[in-house]
């Protein structure tokens, strides 16, 4: 309890955080091969995986607000629209001031592909790629890989049935994942580096002709492991998004290399 | 004399006003990252502002469907009058940061004769070119072979750099609709 405390004022002090060690703020998931749900014909839905660092919490309202305080270009209302369309952080009571609708242990949300982005190479960071995401998803409480158990997917499934306008919870208030990471599942959806790289189709068997010429090169994918509903909603809810939308329950968390 | 002066002073001032203006808020040249073109020169998508463009992404290595990208340029080129087409400009930005050197980038524009008084081939680092294909809705990945899978499609923009139009159709034949705004566009 008295290491949460800790952990929780290292993260409101950023220049505490800048001298500790970014571990802190970072889980460490060691590498390794992966079988993703996606299920790409050149891969064969196998993803060898380096090991990273990632975020063990979504990136909340308040450090979002030490960011654009910092940076203004990405404050509500300076922020050109090609990189964030209108309603960019429109929770938040000001460009400055986050109010009642925007808790600042909440994550923070309506913010674009672009503004996650910056906000992660800010910090000397990037975005998670979709498999070093989807790998660190994959873990329960006691378990690396969780994803063949149903009780598993149904606790996770049962988020997606709460209805939408529900308030988010604070970040960190669910139980870490075996690799130290927390609010995976359960909170928000989050952006990944390579969300435009989601060429979904239903069935890349009856993929016709001239759909087939709008890509270059005929890396097909399929969808793998269908059962596996909560992932894949992810999937199909990032392959549909632009990198200037904004979505109410749409946040994100940064990644590291190794160090 | 004085009031030719008077009005050469007021041309200039409106010229340096108009180059000096923050660019629109919905430019995709606002994209801050750094090119090296064909030539290895540096350049930034803001300094592309002035006059209509073409734009897409492409690698160079692509066996299938870039030849086919460039092919497009040239078809509009090829189907635009010798003075509209003196006006029009072509970007053709790598996916490739790895791979597509500017050296990479003089060897297509060799190989394909591509005219480099109007068209300019350029490569920068993997976080400019997810920014680039981002602002160009441009959906692409890398396959376990280096290849890369991605949309393929040309971006008309206007002086300013706000998307214009866009044509998934693609080859020497050019889209007529596509075509049609790339003429309205010159001739405004």
């Amino acid at each position: 309890m008295m290491k949460t405390r800790y952990l929780g004022l290292l993260l409101m002090a950023p220049l505490l955080l800048a001298a500790a060690p970014s571990s802190s703020r970072y889980a460490s998931i060691p590498g390794g091969i992966f079988k993703s749900v996606l299920d790409y014909e050149d891969s064969g839905g196998k993803v060898q995986l380096k090991p990273y660092q990632l975020m063990r919490r979504p990136v909340t309202n308040a450090e979002f607000l030490d960011f654009v305080r910092a940076n203004p270009t990405w404050q509500r209302g300076k922020v050109p629209v090609v990189f964030a369309e209108s309603r960019y952080l429109q929770s938040w009571a000001g460009p400055l001031q986050l109010g009642g609708k925007a808790k600042p242990q909440q994550p923070v949300v309506e913010v674009s592909w672009f503004a996650a982005d910056a906000y992660c190479q800010s910090i000397g960071a990037r975005l998670p790629t979709w498999a070093e995401w989807e790998y660190a998803a994959a873990a329960d409480e006691t378990r690396r890989d969780a994803r063949q158990d149903p009780a598993w997917r149904e606790r996770i499934l049962s988020w997606y049935s709460r209805p939408s306008n529900t308030p988010l919870g604070n970040v960190g208030a669910a139980p870490a994942n075996a690799y130290g990471v927390q609010d995976l599942h359960g909170l928000v959806w989050e952006w990944t580096e390579d969300y435009a790289s989601m060429l979904v189709s239903g069935d890349s068997r009856e993929q016709k002709a001239e759909d087939r010429l709008k890509f270059c090169g005929a890396g097909a994918i399929g969808m793998d492991d269908r059962e596996n509903y909560a992932v894949l909603m992810r999937v199909a809810m990032l392959s549909a998004l632009e990198a200037d939308d904004v979505t109410a329950n749409l946040g994100f968390r940064c990644a590291l290399a190794k160090p | 004399m004085r009031r030719l002066f008077v009005l050469l002073l007021t041309v200039s001032l409106a010229f340096l006003a108009a180059a000096a203006a923050p660019l629109p808020g919905d430019s995709v040249l606002r994209v801050p990252a750094n090119f090296k073109d064909q030539d290895g020169k540096a350049f930034t998508l803001a300094q592309r502002r002035g006059g209509v463009q073409l734009v897409t992404m492409f690698y160079s290595s692509c066996p299938y469907a870039c030849p086919l990208i460039i092919d497009t340029g040239k078809g509009i080129d090829h189907a635009l009058t010798p003075a509209e087409r003196a006006k029009l400009r072509v970007l053709l930005l790598s996916l490739d940061p790895a791979r597509d050197t500017p050296a990479k980038l003089g060897a297509v524009v060799a190989k394909r004769k591509i005219d480099t008084a109007r068209w300019t081939l350029g490569t920068t680092d993997a976080s400019g070119v997810r920014q680039t294909a981002a602002v160009l809705g441009i959906r692409y990945r890398q396959l376990a072979n280096g290849e890369f899978n991605h949309s393929s499609v040309m971006i008309l923009l206007d002086a300013d750099g706000r998307i214009l139009a866009r044509t998934e159709k693609i080859g020497a034949q050019p889209d007529p609709e596509f075509l049609a705004a790339v003429r309205k566009a010159l001739r405004t």
